[in-house]
């Protein structure tokens, strides 16, 4: 495979104007702002774009509602992970000469628009799980959460759900554009209200309207835009079902192939990662994910996160935006573990910034488990 | 009352399955080169390696199957996803006696992480939900 490492560089992030309850807005006008707010962060503007990538909407509408005209286009669409996956995609495609200044773009109004396409009636999840109540990602990451605690107890695994769901929030609480703005104690996240039994409400993501948007442009012309390069070292993706009754090990994600396929292409080991961005749909989606990714060993998780150590202070940082289970979460997630990344990388993030922030690795999963990308980030 | 909740739509290579569950029974693809009944129903096997995968039948599964997991949907709250669904409800992949796990509902009486337990076992129940479609679903033995 040819060395795409720091090859490219994301050069521009940002959110759309508003983001948490925006009701007036639509899932373009969220990808437009943060596309014009992504590429001035750039110091580029739409006329330097000529590679557009999104999920969940076509870019035929979305360039046209932008007024670009790219010469290389991607929806690729795997669920929240995609945005992560782009980057991979990105890199070849300007390594390749398809295109030189990428921009990438998420718009979602979740909360407020709750509309979404219908199934097709031929796939198996609308004869197979969607008529027995398999409605929703709660339900299935649930069941799968339940799996893990068969394997390796059902106290341990309670606990590490409540210190990844407590250490998140005390992160929300430093990133002024956080949707939960409350502190949370453990008592709050044991009694707060079943939503799939073994799922708290405080298990579960949010549900937002928010976009985002980031630009990735060559090593060549990373060397003129306004702000300092975040460097793509590594960037490595796939998928293993689409269905939850179709997953190989409800304990292990794709992460146990894409995470080391891009540390490996990095060149780094867990050891140099300054700051882990793990997608959290669900509490039960960063355990799974740390262990996948080799941080912890199977069923080890609960212990990796004991005592806080995720939280403002402890010793591996993850998660410094508040996550999607209390800074945001539209519906996919995953641009906004991007935003952070770069952020934390560049020394923006004021309260919540991280002491060292050399070495960024980002993980995102979409779907129902079903697919992730990772990609390993680091600072000029 | 009328049914509300989603119905599947049978395809061509699902028909019997939901032909033969309508009769009371529940029908699997078997793949001759793997040796292997799976789920869910699809002419060409998709195991991988396969030597061999368009040579498939349909079989006559048992009906006993183990709880691998599952989720109690609106537990003491009452609260669905989704409309037409009466929480608290029970999803779960059940591990068949064939070997393929399939998703399913667990028919239980007020059900609770007490009175559910992976590894139980189970056996299919048909529940007639329109003249053409009855849903497996599983309750304990």
């Amino acid at each position: 495979m040819t060395d795409l490492r720091k090859t490219a560089a994301i050069v521009g992030v940002d959110e759309s104007d508003e983001i948490g309850k925006v009701p007036d807005k639509s899932n373009l006008q969220h990808h437009a702002e943060a596309a014009h707010n992504a590429l001035a962060d750039a110091g580029l503007s739409l006329k330097d774009v000529n590679g557009l990538f999104t999920a969940g909407t076509s870019t035929l509408g979305l360039g046209e509602y932008l007024g670009v005209k790219p010469s290389f286009v991607d929806t690729t669409a795997v669920g929240g992970s995609s945005f992560i996956i782009h980057i991979a995609h990105a890199i070849a495609a300007i390594d390749a000469g398809y295109c030189d200044v990428a921009l990438v773009t998420h718009g979602e109004a979740g909360r407020s628009m709750r509309s979404r396409a219908g199934a097709n009636p031929s796939d198996a999840d609308p004869q197979y799980q969607i008529p027995y109540g398999f409605i929703g990602q709660p339900v299935a990451y649930s069941m799968a959460a339940r799996r893990y605690m068969h394997i390796y107890g059902e106290d341990k695994t309670r606990q590490g759900m409540a210190e990844i769901a407590v250490a998140t929030r005390k992160w929300a609480l430093k990133h002024p554009k956080s949707y939960m703005k409350d502190e949370m104690s453990f008592d709050d996240y044991h009694d707060s209200r079943w939503i799939s039994w073994p799922f708290h409400l405080l298990d579960c993501c949010l549900v937002t309207d928010a976009g985002g948007a980031f630009v990735i442009t060559s090593a060549e012309r990373a060397k003129d835009t306004a702000k300092k390069p975040v460097w793509i070292l590594g960037a490595a993706e796939g998928q293993t079902h689409g269905m939850i009754s179709q997953m190989p090990d409800l304990t292990v994600t794709n992460a146990a192939n894409s995470g080391p396929k891009a540390m490996q292409m990095a060149g780094i080991t867990h050891s140099d990662v300054d700051l882990a961005m793990i997608y959290d749909s669900f509490t039960y989606t960063v355990m799974a994910t740390l262990e996948s990714l080799g941080f912890c060993g199977p069923g080890e998780a609960a212990d990796f996160v004991a005592n806080q150590r995720t939280a403002p202070g402890g010793d591996f940082a993850m998660n410094t935006n508040g996550g999607g289970l209390s800074h945001t979460h539209s519906g996919m997630y995953g641009m906004f573990l991007v935003l952070e990344a770069v952020r934390q990388l560049r020394g923006e993030c004021g309260d919540r910034q991280i002491k060292d922030h050399n070495i960024a690795l980002v993980n995102g999963t979409g779907g129902s488990l079903s697919s992730t990308g990772t990609t390993v980030l680091a600072a000029d | 009352m009328a049914y509300n909740k989603p119905i599947p739509v049978p395809q061509g290579e699902s028909d019997v399955y939901w032909q033969k569950a309508k009769q009371g029974e529940l029908w699997l693809r078997y793949c001759n080169s793997c040796n292997e009944a799976y789920f869910f129903p699809t002419d060409i096997c998709r195991a991988i390696p396969c030597d061999n995968p368009r040579d498939t039948k349909w079989i006559k599964a048992s009906g006993k199957a183990t709880l691998f997991t599952f989720a109690i949907v609106g537990y003491e709250t009452g609260r669905a996803p989704h409309p037409g669904f009466e929480a608290p409800y029970v999803t779960a992949i059940v591990e068949l006696e064939e070997g393929p796990k399939m998703p399913t509902n667990i028919v239980i009486e007020d059900p609770s992480p007490d009175n559910l337990q992976i590894g139980m076992e189970l056996e299919v129940v048909f529940e007639d939900i329109t003249d053409e479609i009855a849903l497996p679903k599983f309750k304990p033995v």
